[in-house]
């Protein structure tokens, strides 16, 4: 009988768990993690002491979204990197439902990718509720200041998912040359299909 | 344990129905598109953008409505197909009626979808939305979405709900029930 009560229990907090809507809004300050890069190594962005900011992917191997994504998340970081705002991919799925998503199965597909950002697993499962990512991919661009990372841009990376070619608007980019040009980041928030984050 | 041998099975399943579909395809493709959809799969598909789509979800008939949005990529979604099956059995007479949205790639809907429909024998109505501006139409289905599937709209005229989460039939039930009446 306790058993029962004790998984009754944990499905109502997974049920929400992801039917709120928490995490970080624009303006918060992102706490910094210490997480296992596929190298094996721990990454941290404290790690990164000339970056001006970061651009923050929660993505995996098996959503068809993020994999669409992938090419253009390697191109942000060749674009960014340089001008101080690298990529940071989390990996925010539990590996036991999907196997596809295991260490190493993120390695070789950041090697196949030719991923030339950390790839970061969340084992734990205590980095992307914080953030209040529920999907992949998701973005979070954030900007180093004296307080701390704060959240510039919570979202999807263009406006169009499918095709490259035919993006009209890359919100990533958009906020990244905004904050470089010292602006306002203008659309802070967008919305785009992904997978579910599986808990 | 159970279940991720069930997953890998399925996935094994999966994998294998593409590769013959694939055959098929190849096959099918020397003759015209139209014997692809009608002969091979037999499944009429309706594609909408988010304007086509959009009175489906505000119709004003008196009907329950429950509107499901998933993908075939998608193995939470997939996993509760079966509840909307026998929510739309169990309720057809109630004025029930369920409508799943499919978000399948296009360069999949003969591939994946219509052998999809097909294999399990869907009874529910599936369309498939094709609008890549997500942006513009998810808060347009509800405020509140992250964007993340599955989710679900349950909704008889003016009265609506939202969920963004998976259900068991149960829980499905328990939602529906309100609307009843």
């Amino acid at each position: 009988m306790p058993l029962v009560l004790v998984v009754l229990a944990i499905s109502a907090f997974t049920v929400n768990k992801t039917t709120v809507n928490s995490g970080y809004k624009i303006g918060d300050i992102a706490e910094d993690f210490s997480l296992e890069n596929i190298d094996g190594k721990m990454v941290s962005l404290s790690d990164y002491k000339d970056a001006k900011g970061f651009i923050v992917t929660f993505t995996c191997n098996t959503c068809p979204f993020a994999v669409a994504y992938e090419d253009r998340i390697v191109a942000l970081d060749k674009k960014y990197a340089s001008k101080g705002y690298p990529v940071i991919a989390i990996m925010p799925n539990n590996t036991d439902i999907k196997p596809g998503d295991n260490l190493d199965a993120m390695k070789e597909r950041a090697e196949s990718k030719g991923f030339t950002f950390p790839y970061l697993i969340d084992s734990e499962q205590t980095v992307f509720p914080k953030y209040g990512a529920t999907k992949t991919p998701h973005m979070f661009v954030l900007q180093k200041t004296k307080k701390g990372n704060v959240v510039k841009y919570i979202g999807a990376i263009d406006d169009n998912y499918k095709d490259a070619e035919a993006v009209t608007t890359k919100y990533v980019e958009d906020a990244v040359d905004a904050l470089l040009a010292g602006k306002e980041v203008e659309q802070k928030e967008t919305k785009a299909i992904g997978c579910s984050i599986k808990v | 344990m159970k279940f991720n041998t069930l997953l890998i099975l399925l996935l094994l399943c999966l994998s294998c129905k593409s590769k013959n579909n694939k055959a098929e395809t190849a096959l099918a493709e020397t003759w015209q598109t139209e014997f692809v959809v009608h002969k091979d799969f037999g499944v009429d598909l309706k594609v909408y953008d988010f304007n086509g789509l959009e009175p489906l979800l505000n119709k004003k008939d008196g009907k329950v409505h429950v509107v499901n949005f998933w993908a075939t990529w998608c193995a939470p979604c997939v996993k509760e197909l079966p509840y909307f099956e026998q929510l739309r059995e169990a309720y057809a007479d109630k004025n029930v009626e369920v409508l799943l949205v499919s978000l399948d790639f296009p360069h999949q809907y003969d591939t994946k979808l219509k052998p999809f429909i097909k294999n399990r024998k869907i009874q529910s109505e599936v369309v498939a939305l094709d609008d890549a501006d997500m942006n513009t139409w998810i808060p347009k289905v509800n405020e509140s979405w992250s964007g993340s599937i599955p989710a679900t709209i349950i909704y008889k005229d003016d009265e609506r709900q939202f969920f963004e989460q998976s259900f068991t039939f149960e829980e499905l039930e328990k939602q529906v029930k309100p609307f009843l009446n």
